[in-house]
């Protein structure tokens, strides 16, 4: 059997391997998507004090710091076993949303334009963000202005851009002042109008990508997601809806605390990054997506207006179905964004946002803690135990790219089987495969954030483990 | 009798002090920086973490200001490049003994060692970090320690013995080895001496004492209220 290896992969959060075994027809039999680093988060937090964790969490990701705060408050909170004030939960639902907003415009704008924009086999020296700058200015202004924007909003809520320390055990730390709420009122129109104009220039664009929407990460699933009481999207509260691939709920109102009765993990000797899997459908066969492009076929309908007038259009892409292109994953996240512009609206709306009481302070009540919330990539859970002085005992936290990992590795094999016939890569073919690991936005638990300028090998190992082929950009 | 004055020079100017105070004492009153890290205003001096450390002319050693006397003449050099670089090493020094993550930590922003580490323009360690193994200690229903936070510079243990009384904390061990301990070793929360006042908190100059439930970047130490309580406690009231 052959191998061929891809490694780093460029434009994604952290690093990666691909490896590919032909064999001996030399048609692709298998696709490994193998994470080579491994962080040991679990074991260097035990024993430090669970006040910590949120901000301890925080620093697993460069990129989505937020998202573990807020999972990783949630769980303190049950610790705590106090119920938090409503404005902390509000303050707390709208820093979700600017971290989604600027984590899915990065992902978007900056991370797989240069392939949807200039096309996959446009010359590497300029497919990445500065290419699309030249290309299109006002695109790359676009981008630049929603991801500052997402990115204000937390800086205006948590005071700092990059790892605040705002969201604590209880609540958040500070109240939100008149001002700032006013400063994101008064530029959220704008921001709402730009974005559903990039969602028609998109919409109107997927003609052209059918190629890639039929082959890139289009098969049958599960999908998994938070819900609201009502059904509706839901990115902070809510309980677990699962899907089929035909659009049934198999299962509803799972609460998240009791994910492990649900959710299996799987280990595979390759790679550091576990496979979580649907228990009662068994492993590997209970292979589950997450993230936007789950979230908008689990939910009823997102309860905003714009969103749901564009949720509508998205839905005929597969009538009556689930959409099961990963590829369509880009087109969720500008939903999503228009999504969280509007919610953030409402959120601000309502005068109680600015309440001074933000804070629950408690000591530690309960010894086991759960907390969980949509983050831009997926599910995200937090699992905590303690002992009777609050020390952390054992923590477990399952991450967006982990419950994607058989689907995205399903994804790499389908899109290697279709591009790759011979025992040689091509260019604009290996950015094929890593097009489709972008589109489901891996974070591969490293702050390494690298817009098109990593290094790339590619070894091509002949059956006997001779190397027959390298390549490097 | 009056205590007699003397006239000494620091760094080249001339000033006068009453015997039997510390070059540190003199320095300060007359506007001169000198780094220090165990001293602190209330406390008997330690002179333990030579950070003080000050040039004196015609000694070739270097002399800690906090329990150094002035004498009559004494010509004392505050900063010197020898001087910087002896503080500096000192201070990397104790970033690499211990397990410092300024990030995540209870006083990151307002940690006596970090704005030390910050005034003496340290940006990297240059020596290999030990990283111990150190355990917390939560067990105090109010406060926790946390030994890889820890200096040793033994504030705590002066303060609980000399202003609160209870002689809660001691140091157990030699060198690098040394640790604090409440008690004869036994978890704080079971300590049969701690009153539960808070001072070894206040006056501890990193994040190794801390207020139960705050979180990073929350606890702001008030160690200033300390000579008031000296002096109340040596007028016997
Ligand atoms: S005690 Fe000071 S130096 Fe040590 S980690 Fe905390 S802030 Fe940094
Ligand atoms: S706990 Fe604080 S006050 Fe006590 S010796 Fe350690 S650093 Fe100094
Ligand atoms: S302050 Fe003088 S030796 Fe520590």
């Amino acid at each position: 059997m052959q191998k061929i290896t891809i490694a780093p992969v460029t434009r994604i959060e952290g690093h990666a391997r691909i490896s590919l075994f032909l064999d001996d027809n030399g048609t692709v039999s298998d696709a490994r998507f193998q994470v080579t680093q491994i962080r040991g988060f679990e074991r260097f937090v035990t024993g430090r004090p669970f006040f910590e964790m949120p901000a301890l969490t925080a620093r697993i990701c460069g990129i989505c710091p937020v998202s573990h705060q807020l999972a990783s408050a949630k769980a303190c909170d049950q610790l705590l076993a106090v119920t938090i004030p409503a404005a902390a939960v509000r303050l707390r639902s709208l820093l979700n949303f600017g971290q989604l907003v600027q984590s899915h415009a990065l992902s978007f704008f900056y991370l797989s334009a240069p392939d949807l924009l200039l096309g996959m086999d446009h010359p590497v020296a300029t497919r990445n963000f500065f290419g699309v700058a030249e290309n299109d200015p006002q695109f790359a202004r676009d981008g630049i202005e929603l991801r500052r924007f997402g990115q204000q909003v937390i800086e205006r809520l948590a005071g700092r851009r990059i790892h605040p320390a705002w969201v604590v055990p209880g609540g958040v730390s500070a109240p939100l002042k008149s001002a700032a709420r006013d400063e994101i009122l008064n530029e959220l129109p704008a921001m709402q109008t730009l974005m559903r104009n990039h969602l028609k220039r998109f919409r109107e664009s997927l003609g052209r990508h059918q190629e890639y929407a039929d082959n890139f990460g289009c098969f049958p699933s599960l999908f998994l997601s938070l819900v609201d009481n009502l059904g509706r999207l839901e990115h902070y509260h809510g309980t677990i809806r699962i899907i089929d691939a035909h659009g049934s709920t198999i299962a509803d109102n799972l609460a998240p605390a009791s994910y492990e009765e649900y959710i299996g993990e799987a280990i595979e000797p390759w790679t550091y990054l576990k496979f979580p899997y649907y228990r009662p459908q068994g492993y590997p066969e209970g292979m589950y997506r997450v993230g936007p492009l789950a979230r908008l076929n689990v939910c009823g309908c997102c309860g905003t207006r714009y969103a749901d007038l564009e949720l509508n259009r998205f839905r005929q892409l597969a009538t009556g179905r689930p959409v099961l292109s990963s590829f369509h994953a880009h087109y969720a996240r500008l939903i999503e964004i228009l999504y969280a512009l509007e919610m953030m609206e409402q959120l601000l709306a309502d005068p109680s946002v600015l309440d001074p009481h933000v804070r629950a302070v408690a000591g530690v009540n309960a010894f086991e803690g759960i907390g969980a919330i949509e983050a831009p990539r997926g599910t995200l859970i937090h699992h905590y135990r303690v002992d009777a002085d609050g020390l952390i005992e054992q923590v477990n936290l399952i991450i967006a790219t982990g419950h994607n990992n058989l689907a995205m590795n399903r994804a790499i094999l389908q899109a290697a089987r279709r591009y790759i016939s011979q025992d040689r890569l091509e260019e604009g073919i290996l950015n094929r495969i890593e097009a489709v690991i972008r589109t489901f936005d891996p974070c591969l638990s490293c702050s390494t954030h690298a817009v098109g300028s990593m290094p790339f090998v590619i070894e091509l190992m002949g059956p006997d483990g001779r190397c027959l082929d390298r390549v490097r950009r | 009798m009056t205590t007699p004055i003397l006239t000494l020079t620091i760094d080249g100017k001339e000033v006068s002090g009453l015997a039997g105070e510390t070059i540190l004492q003199v320095a300060r009153e007359n506007g001169f920086f000198i780094p220090t890290l165990c001293w602190l205003d209330g406390l008997t001096s330690a002179g333990s973490c030579r950070l003080c450390m000050v040039e004196i002319k015609g000694s070739a050693a270097l002399h800690p200001a906090c329990i150094t006397l002035i004498q009559e003449g004494m010509a004392v050099t505050t900063s010197s490049e020898r001087l910087l670089r002896y503080r500096r090493a000192i201070i990397e020094l104790l970033f690499s003994e211990r397990n410092h993550v300024c990030a995540v930590c209870v006083v990151n922003g307002h940690c006596e060692l970090q704005t030390l580490a910050q005034q003496l323009g340290i940006d990297h360690i240059s020596f290999p970090g030990l990283y111990p193994d150190l355990p917390v200690d939560a067990s105090h229903p109010r406060f926790v320690i946390d030994h890889n936070r820890c200096i040793l510079c033994t504030r705590c243990v002066r303060v609980c013995g000399e202003i609160e009384g209870a002689h809660t904390w001691d140091v157990k061990n030699r060198g690098v080895r040394s640790q604090i301990v409440a008690d004869f070793d036994t978890p704080w929360g079971d300590s049969t001496t701690c009153t539960g006042c808070g001072k070894c908190v206040h006056v501890c100059p990193t994040g190794a004492l801390f207020e139960k439930g705050k979180s990073v970047a929350e606890m702001f130490k008030k160690p200033l209220g300390l000579p008031y309580l000296k002096a109340i406690r040596d007028l016997g009231v």
